[in-house]
């Protein structure tokens, strides 16, 4: 199963990764995307939204079924990826490039809480 | 308890994701659902659908039974070998399922029912035999698989693949054949020419497999919606059920009400007339039409019965059940997530035969 080491992870399948400016790109596992299926749309939040952690932020729609996805830390949405929301299977092509949007976090040391990757192998798992 | 088809292992082996459907655990997709759906529109692809139930029906009073039974008249039936869609009603005039018909031979016929209904249809089948007094030997066939071969190439592949089932290549569209072991029909789900073969299910792993040496790729039910939403098809459950008269479903065109014959739901369809039409929508906006969404029309409300993205038109479609008054090509609103989207009111079906008809 192809999950980095070098990111952070929801139990609600994203990925996180702390850029050196202090921001984190939000993306879906590849897990994710396998069980999702051919993505076909993807609906990105507006740039300048505060979210909570755990509140939904985006919605990726595969051929069968829509599926909300959450924001993994708390903050303010300060980009997102617009070549996905034109082109959804990149992120099928791609998971861990083809990224969603980008948080300022509310609490940098928020991240800390989520799961590494061994964390998110085993929740799979489990 | 979920149950298996006998070519459960067989998917697996083929990398499928596999998951519940009618009470059968079915392949949803082998790799790219797309590109198997672009597999049936541009060469061909097969589906297992041994999960549909095969019932037989036959004595000498096998056609008065099932013009009594049956929405859609089978005497329409003039020769051996022809085919039948039809729904079956209860007293209210709802759908108890949809159904094809195969007349075999007089006094024989094949219905071809949905999984999740096939249980509820045999006994609602034999409760009415038993109840008008017929004298009928009702026979679920179980020992029999299906695979759905179905494109453009479908017809060659099965011909290259089986030498035997040439024997159906005069055939017309609608109609099927025993050859052999095998029972080959020119029908499907897709929008798309091909056959349903059904077979004794321990031929059923080395027909799939000389199918596909034949060139034929395996797909999995995620396309085989799609594609029969493409084409326009409704889906049990879906566009209607037992609380949906046929009329309302887009399906009246299936219904004999205007002769002297009697069938069950006949009355209660009549009286109710039609309440609904249903139609095709074109999402404008970018989005996924699904199921259960709110259409709002200059007419009244109506709502998505059936959506999806469609991979030979490249953006979304469905079906919806709409006011009466409601026109084809009308702009439409439809309610996704909180906000309102652009659509158009098309006739469905949306793509036949490799084109785009909408």
């Amino acid at each position: 199963m192809n999950i980095p080491a070098a990111l952070k992870y929801a139990k609600t399948h994203e990925w996180a990764r702390q850029e050196a400016d202090g921001s984190i790109t939000v993306g879906i596992t590849d897990h994710a995307q396998g069980l999702l299926g051919d993505l076909v749309f993807i609906e990105l939040p507006e740039v300048g939204k505060a979210l909570a952690a755990g509140e939904p932020a985006a919605v990726v729609e595969s051929v069968k079924a829509a599926s909300d996805i959450y924001a993994p830390v708390g903050g303010t949405v300060i980009a997102v990826n617009q070549a996905v929301a034109e082109a959804p299977e990149r992120v099928n092509e791609d998971a861990y490039g083809a990224w969603l949007f980008r948080l300022q976090p509310a609490n940098p040391a928020e991240i800390d809480t989520l799961l590494d990757a061994s964390g998110y192998q085993a929740s799979i798992e489990g | 308890m979920t149950r298996q088809t006998v070519l459960n292992e067989l998917h697996r082996r083929l990398g499928a994701r596999m998951v519940e459907f009618g009470g059968w655990e079915m392949p949803l997709y082998y790799g790219s659902q797309i590109e198997e759906h672009h597999a049936v529109r541009r060469d061909c692809g097969m589906f297992d659908v041994s999960h549909m139930g095969v019932i037989d029906v036959s004595g000498t009073e096998a056609t008065p039974f099932l013009r009594r039974l049956l929405a859609n008249d089978v005497a329409r039936l003039a020769q051996p070998g022809r085919a039948l869609y039809s729904v079956m009603l209860n007293e209210a005039g709802g759908v108890v399922d949809d159904l094809i018909v195969y007349a075999l031979q007089p006094g024989r016929y094949r219905l071809v029912v949905n999984a999740s209904t096939t249980e509820k249809d045999l006994a609602w089948i034999k409760r009415h035999c038993t109840e008008w007094g017929y004298c009928l030997d009702i026979h679920p066939r179980v020992d029999l698989a299906m695979i759905a071969v179905q494109g453009p190439q479908a017809r060659q592949r099965v011909w290259q693949a089986f030498p035997l089932s040439r024997c159906s290549e005069d055939m017309p569209r609608f109609s099927a054949v025993e050859c052999g072991p095998m029972f080959i029909a020119r029908t499907g789900y897709t929008g798309e020419d091909g056959f349903e073969l059904a077979l004794p299910k321990e031929q059923a792993e080395s027909c799939w497999q000389r199918l596909q040496e034949a060139g034929v790729r395996p797909c999995g039910l995620g396309a085989r919606d799609t594609l029969r939403l493409e084409a326009g098809m409704p889906l049990y459950g879906q566009e209607m059920d037992e609380t949906v008269s046929p009329l309302d479903a887009g399906l009246g065109w299936t219904v004999a009400l205007h002769d002297a014959r009697d069938f069950v739901g006949k009355h209660a369809v009549l009286a109710q007339g039609q309440r609904w039409q249903l139609a095709g929508l074109l999402l404008l906006d970018r989005g996924v039409l699904r199921s259960q969404q709110r259409v709002l029309t200059a007419h009244g409300a109506g709502r998505v019965t059936s959506g999806g993205f469609a991979p030979t038109l490249q953006q979304s479609i469905g079906l919806a059940r709409l006011p009466r008054a409601v026109s084809c090509g009308e702009a439409v609103e439809v309610e996704i997530r909180d906000r309102r989207h652009a659509a158009r009111v098309v006739k469905p079906p949306f793509v036949r035969n490799g084109k785009i008809l909408i």
